[in-house]
């Protein structure tokens, strides 16, 4: 494999794995608050809807972006009303809002559909970009990759660091005992719930408005479903979730690429487009198979209501 | 007492109207014709060409015809259902406009036999149902030659949706008509089993860029790898739609699709109760398909070239596929001088030698 392709495949993973970071570390803290948002597939299609027709008619991609985020936002809220206030199951709420999502999403981008975006220019970081083998391939992409790695930063440090994050933390093990030493359990849930609603949308938003730049009905092509699967291949640590993202992103493109290497490899290419969803349930299998792993990671309250009147 | 005394009323209003309703159909009432697509129309590609066909047809006929149309219609339970709706609603005509729904068409056709159904791409029929289809080869032969000429890798690149024989033809005829200029061409294929999937067509776009594809093509419906194209620096080759504004660099030209004054003779019929004709596959000689024009970049005697063989063809002298072909395998396809039949082309199933890719069974 020449250098060039080894690059080009590297770059192209980045891209593709960038929506699934964005959405799966927003889950990730809206998992460590207790709550089990399975909505994301829905956050991300009106993300991505929204982020492009905004970005489409105020020609502008940060607004375009904003939009994502406060669309995420708005229906993340619908799910956090439903379990929190009314406490409703979690798990058959997340479904519904990930089906409406989607349906709304086709609804909402009916008259933007097969219009087209400019590009987003890549933005080359000068030096790092000359490094050999990877630089092209990290530091020669459009911005928006390099938001996601701060964003990455910021989620590790408020996690590992700070007050709040480990006030977050509290509510996700035992929100009973939170409440007793005083935490806002039911607000810290609310905000941790919008926090997974925005970073889908912003991760829908990089979808079609960076990385596609249009918007067609069912372009989120069941992202969400991996970014979901992500957080618990990552067993609930935001570094770990870096490296799936990637790991999937790479699956999904290396695909293309075999079928366009100039050696043939005797794969059906129904079989490669499946790949990705085979790779999930694999991980599923080889981690839920391991109880104790799960059990020390996962959120202790994590798919349980909250009922101040217990506490 | 009230409720039925409602429900009475509301049968009585139901029933009156129906018998107002059913002399003035038979009266100077609109022909109501039904427009089945796969995808959205949007700006470009196979929908947007079959409705221009759609609204030219309208222009000519006037308030003689009403039409109706649904988008993204999936090639599966749901067609039966738009189909057999369109059917029940009293459309007279229906036009059919993807290859997957060919076995609802014929199902629903039997079973509605005082409509006339007309199937896009496929090969069945019946007594109320005919298939049209164009012989897209022919545009995708020509631009196969410009695509030889322009080259300098030698390489050019195919996203590809699904390994039917229409999509087969396009793939080995664009590979003829670039071996004919440029005989050390490969031409390497990505299926992305989609025939309208943006996100993968661009990536599998750039998969064949960032392997030395320095002109690339497609026979899908979005004009995702245009896009591409222009953003990475290379050629493209559209499909369907002359989709220069979305790379205006990089489109070299396209084979577009021209659906209008077919759909108009086949109304017209359907107006004068006339039969239902034939299936017919027309390609330059009957105006289904046809060259946007060719980017400046060309060079004049390669545009030359290209203006000679489509009048060739658009005369009947020369067919893209004439022989001796030869297979991927190195084994003969076709001998010298002959040319493939309807049937042949039809049932097309492999790959010419020069297409550097494997083809899923």
């Amino acid at each position: 494999m020449s250098i060039n392709l080894f690059e080009s495949i590297l770059f192209a993973t980045i891209v593709a794995g960038t929506p699934l970071l964005l959405v799966a570390l927003g889950e990730l803290v809206t998992e460590k608050s207790g709550m089990l948002n399975l909505g994301a597939e829905g956050l991300m299609s009106v993300g991505a809807v929204s982020a492009f027709a905004i970005a489409l008619t105020m020609d502008s991609t940060v607004a375009g972006l904003v939009a994502g985020m406060v669309a995420g936002i708005l229906l993340s809220l619908v799910y956090g009303f439903i379990t929190i206030h009314l406490m409703a199951n979690q798990v058959a709420t997340g479904l519904a809002v990930a089906i409406f999502g989607v349906g709304l999403s086709a609804f909402l981008g009916k008259p933007f559909e097969a219009k087209v975006l400019e590009a987003v220019p890549r933005t080359v970081v000068p030096y790092l970009s000359d490094l050999p083998l990877i630089g092209r391939a990290l530091f020669a992409q459009q911005w928006m990759v390099y938001v996601s790695w701060v964003l990455l930063a910021l989620i590790i440090w408020f996690l590992a660091r700070t007050r709040a994050g480990l006030a977050l933390k509290a509510v996700g093990e035992s929100p009973v005992s939170a409440h007793a030493i005083g935490l806002p359990v039911i607000r810290i849930r609310y905000f941790a719930v919008m926090f997974g609603g925005a970073m889908a949308g912003l991760g829908g938003g990089f979808i079609s408005v960076f990385h596609t730049p249009m918007w067609t009905e069912g372009m989120i092509a069941g992202k969400g479903w991996i970014a979901l699967a992500l957080v618990v291949f990552a067993t609930w640590r935001p570094s770990r979730v870096l490296l799936g993202a990637y790991l999937f992103g790479g699956v999904m493109i290396s695909q293309l690429f075999f079928q366009s290497s100039e050696v043939q490899i005797e794969i059906p290419s129904q079989f490669l487009s499946a790949l990705p969803y085979l790779a999930t349930i694999l991980v599923l299998v080889l981690i839920s198979s391991n109880v104790k792993m799960i059990r020390m990671n996962s959120p202790a309250s994590l798919g349980k209501p909250f009922l101040k009147e217990n506490a | 007492m009230k409720r039925r005394m409602i429900l009475k009323a509301g049968l009585a209003a139901a029933a009156t109207s129906m018998m107002l309703q059913a002399p003035m159909a038979l009266a100077d009432d609109p022909a109501k014709i039904g427009f089945v697509y796969v995808s959205p129309i949007g700006d470009a590609g196979w929908t947007y060409q079959h409705d221009l066909g759609r609204l030219e047809m309208i222009d000519n006929l006037g308030d003689k015809v009403t039409t109706t149309f649904v988008e993204s219609v999936p090639e599966g339970a749901d067609a039966e259902r738009v189909i057999r709706e369109m059917a029940a609603s009293g459309h007279d005509l229906i036009f059919a406009t993807s290859f997957g729904y060919m076995n609802y068409v014929e199902r629903v056709a039997k079973q509605f036999p005082n409509v006339r159904f007309m199937h896009a791409t496929g090969y069945k029929g019946g007594p109320n149902f005919l298939n049209y289809n164009a012989r897209f080869y022919e545009g995708r032969y020509l631009t196969g030659i410009i695509a030889g000429e322009m080259t300098k890798s030698d390489i050019l690149g195919y996203v590809a949706a699904f390994p039917i024989p229409e999509v087969l033809q396009g793939i080995n005829a664009f590979t003829l008509g670039a071996q004919s200029v440029n005989p050390d061409i490969q031409v390497r294929v990505i299926w992305v089993n989609s025939w309208y999937d943006p996100g993968k067509e661009r990536e599998a776009a750039q998969a064949l860029i960032a392997q030395g594809a320095d002109v690339i093509t497609h026979h899908t419906d979005s004009t995702a790898v245009v896009q591409a194209a222009q953003d990475q620096g290379a050629y493209a080759v559209a499909y369907h739609s002359d989709m220069s504004k979305y790379g205006k660099d990089a489109h070299l030209t396209a084979t577009t699709h021209h659906w209008g004054p077919y759909y108009t003779e086949i109304a017209e019929r359907m107006l004068e109760k006339e039969g239902m004709g034939e299936s017919i596959w027309g390609g330059f000689k009957e105006g289904f398909v046809e060259l946007a024009p060719i980017n400046p970049v060309v060079p004049q005697a390669v545009q030359d070239k290209v203006a000679e063989v489509t009048e060739q063809i658009r005369e009947g002298e020369f067919h893209p596929f004439t022989g001796p072909i030869v297979g991927q395998d190195g084994k003969e396809v076709l001998a010298a001088g002959q040319t493939m039949t309807d049937e042949q082309l039809g049932k097309m199933n492999f790959y010419v030698k020069g297409v550097n890719s494997k083809l899923p069974k």
